[in-house]
């Protein structure tokens, strides 16, 4: 029983202390593809791990390996005093509508989605900017005439994406054509190298030598398979063109790891703010990666187009269509 | 149609046997095990478990020794390959001591070993090379390389028979024909031979064979010492042979169930096991391919196009397919005196 209150008494001593000297206390979720997908997840994990070295204050994590754990996990980190609660993927919008109505004191940040609440910050990307850039490269690229697109899971997000790319694809070469495949419709299609690469042996069967992957830890064996076939590749969210140097092309990077380190650095601040915040090209949240491992394949042409088109979408001369407005493409 | 013929149909067929391959292993793997009177549904971990050690060993073997590495070049795929082969051996002997020796129930025995699986190979890929359960991304010498036939380059240009010998054919990795050939030995050692007729008596009158002065123990150790190896080489394929190039966390993603079901379709028999996983190939395949598939007076979604190997399995399950009759033994541990 002694025991039992000296526990107690000192788990009531550090509970405070944390909330004495800390400003942010952050906790960050990621989601189904997992922590080190090389992609989306791992992207928000970089950006975290630049708060933790800035600053010397730690984060706590969790990776959901269920859709039956979202809600909880914002609950319990809600619940055990963290703040910011950030939470990177669109799957998670419901829970936290339901959880950040009960904590109105802790600060709520949701990436790829939108959630009304007054404590909430919903970060979205406006991914058909930075993939419209990819397509303009891939389009340049490609002798076939054949480019391709690998999706994860079958949502309004990842066609977004494949409807940004395949704009910039036709405007650069209008008779291009497309070929889009999804890996799935449920969030193992975040996690299925095996399929990925299947998909993308079949669209290179039928002419593609042009892939793009917008499909998580999946994208890794799009990218395997494209490599292996002499093809080239785009990578998607992080940087990914060291991973097969020579084949790929580029990648369409999206800066979660800016909205991350954002989130928390706000709160520990005492800057944050609630409602919608938009990445777009305007605000380097999108963009496409030029590095050591893939500047041999893009021809001062091609580096030319591409920031043509960047400065024309940035001053609203090109306007890209954004799938989710209304669920339409306007390219095939 | 012509076109379709020579050009969709090769492909499909192609890819089915990519996705067909790891199925028929793992099917055939069950067959030894519920052939000899032991359920097995642990298919699915004994390959996860494989996969990952295929996908961990092959990674250290082919790494530098500055980074931890054995140096091992070439050698590395078949590091992997007989790591995965011994991790899945002991999988598979874990469930035979659980399930024979000390006479438990045999489906627990095979959902803790899915469970099991699927924790330890993050956890371990966790602590080992600290990126989330993943294994590094293997390359030439780490991977199963396809193999090209003779004379697939030269006999292309021959009407029908050339694309078939060299797109279906060859070009595919050694576990591939490998699995094919295993079809064949199944069927001479489960028919042809003595520990075949034996084997398959054990499934079905364990007393009988116990009367005839022979081991039920020890076949049916011998029997999942198979099923282990097997399971070995399709989690192999997963991690070494396919574009994965690695392991993945939960990457069989069903395929031991799948493979349960077509041994259910098969009628537990070797040569209708192989047709029943290429069937299921080419399910996927055709999923994979047509994500919408029109039917001239109706489009049929993608959500329905991918869910056709589980909607199949379900009807197949459903006993459409007339009665499918497991080992009479199966499932029921074997007690010498009553």
């Amino acid at each position: 029983m002694k025991l039992l209150k000296t526990l107690i008494a000192t788990t009531a001593l550090v509970g405070a202390a944390t909330f004495a000297n800390a400003q942010a206390n952050p906790a960050l979720i990621f989601d189904l593809g997992g922590k080190f997908d090389k992609s989306f997840n791992e992207m928000s994990y970089t950006g975290a791990e630049r708060f933790r070295e800035e600053t010397g204050i730690e984060y706590r994590e969790f990776e959901l390996q269920s859709d039956a754990q979202r809600e909880q996990a914002l609950r319990r980190f809600a619940q055990a005093g963290n703040n910011p609660v950030v939470v990177a993927g669109f799957s998670n919008a419901t829970a936290m509508a339901t959880v950040a109505p009960d904590f109105p004191d802790t600060s709520f940040v949701i990436i790829d989605m939108v959630v009304d609440a007054p404590n909430v910050r919903s970060v979205v990307f406006a991914e058909q900017e930075g993939s419209y850039l990819v397509g303009v490269l891939a389009a340049m690229a490609s002798k076939s005439g054949t480019i391709s697109f690998v999706g994860g899971m079958d949502i309004p997000l990842i066609s977004a994406f494949e409807c940004g790319y395949a704009q910039g694809a036709k405007a650069t070469n209008p008779d291009i054509t497309v070929l889009a495949t999804m890996t799935g419709t449920d969030g193992s299609a975040w996690n299925n190298p095996v399929k990925g690469g299947e998909l993308t042996m079949s669209q290179i069967e039928s002419g593609s030598d042009v892939v793009f992957a917008a499909a998580g830890g999946t994208g890794r064996g799009v990218l395997q398979a494209a490599t292996d076939a002499g093809i080239f590749a785009i990578g998607v969210d992080a940087n990914q063109n060291y991973m097969h140097p020579g084949n790929m092309l580029t990648s369409m990077v999206k800066r979660v790891d800016e909205a991350v380190f954002n989130a928390f650095n706000d709160v520990n601040n005492g800057e944050f703010t609630a409602g919608i915040q938009v990445m777009g090209l305007a605000e380097d949240g999108v963009g496409w990666a030029l590095d050591e491992h893939n500047e041999a394949l893009i021809t001062d042409e091609m580096r030319a187009a591409v920031e043509a088109a960047r400065v024309a979408i940035i001053a609203g001369d090109i306007l890209v269509h954004d799938y989710r407005t209304d669920n339409t493409c306007p390219v095939e | 149609m012509m076109d379709f013929l020579t050009n969709d149909l090769l492909q499909l067929s192609d890819s089915a046997i990519r996705f067909a391959t790891p199925l028929l292993l793992a099917c055939l793997a069950g067959l030894y095990s519920e052939r000899a009177g032991i359920f097995d549904i642990g298919l699915e971990g004994k390959m996860l478990v494989a996969a990952f050690a295929a996908g961990a060993f092959s990674a250290l073997a082919g790494m530098s020794v500055d980074d931890g590495g054995w140096n091992m070049g070439g050698a590395a795929v078949w590091v992997g390959l007989l790591a995965a082969i011994i991790a899945s051996i002991i999988m598979a002997m874990i469930h035979a001591f659980a399930s024979i020796t000390l006479r438990g129930n045999q489906l627990i025995s095979g959902v803790a070993i899915n469970f099991f699986a699927a924790g330890i190979t993050v956890l371990i890929g966790q602590y080992w090379f600290k990126m989330g359960g993943q294994t590094p991304q293997l390359h030439e010498g780490q991977r199963f390389e396809p193999i090209i036939l003779p004379f697939a380059k030269s006999l292309q240009d021959v009407p029908v028979l050339g694309p078939v010998y060299h797109d279906l054919i060859s070009g595919h990795n050694i576990i591939v024909y490998l699995s094919f050939v295993i079809v064949a030995l199944t069927w001479l050692i489960l028919y042809r031979t003595r520990f075949g007729l034996r084997m398959r008596a054990v499934g079905e009158n364990p007393g009988a064979v116990d009367t005839a002065g022979i081991s039920v123990v020890k076949l049916r150790y011998s029997a999942l010492i198979i099923t282990g190896i097997l399971c070995g080489l399709a989690g192999a394929y997963l991690s070494l042979g396919t574009a994965a190039a690695g392991f993945g966390k939960d990457m069989t993603s069903g395929r031991g169930f799948i493979a349960l079901a077509a041994l259910i379709f098969a009628k537990w028999k070797p040569i209708p096991a192989m047709w029943a996983t290429l069937l299921f190939g080419m399910l996927e395949a055709v999923g994979s391919k047509y994500q919408t598939l029109d039917l001239g007076f109706m489009v049929l979604p993608g959500q329905f196009m991918q869910a056709l190997p589980y909607i199949l399995t379900v009807v197949i399950l459903a006993g459409f397919v007339g009665k499918a009759i497991p080992p009479k033994a199966g499932g029921e541990p074997y007690v010498k005196e009553r």
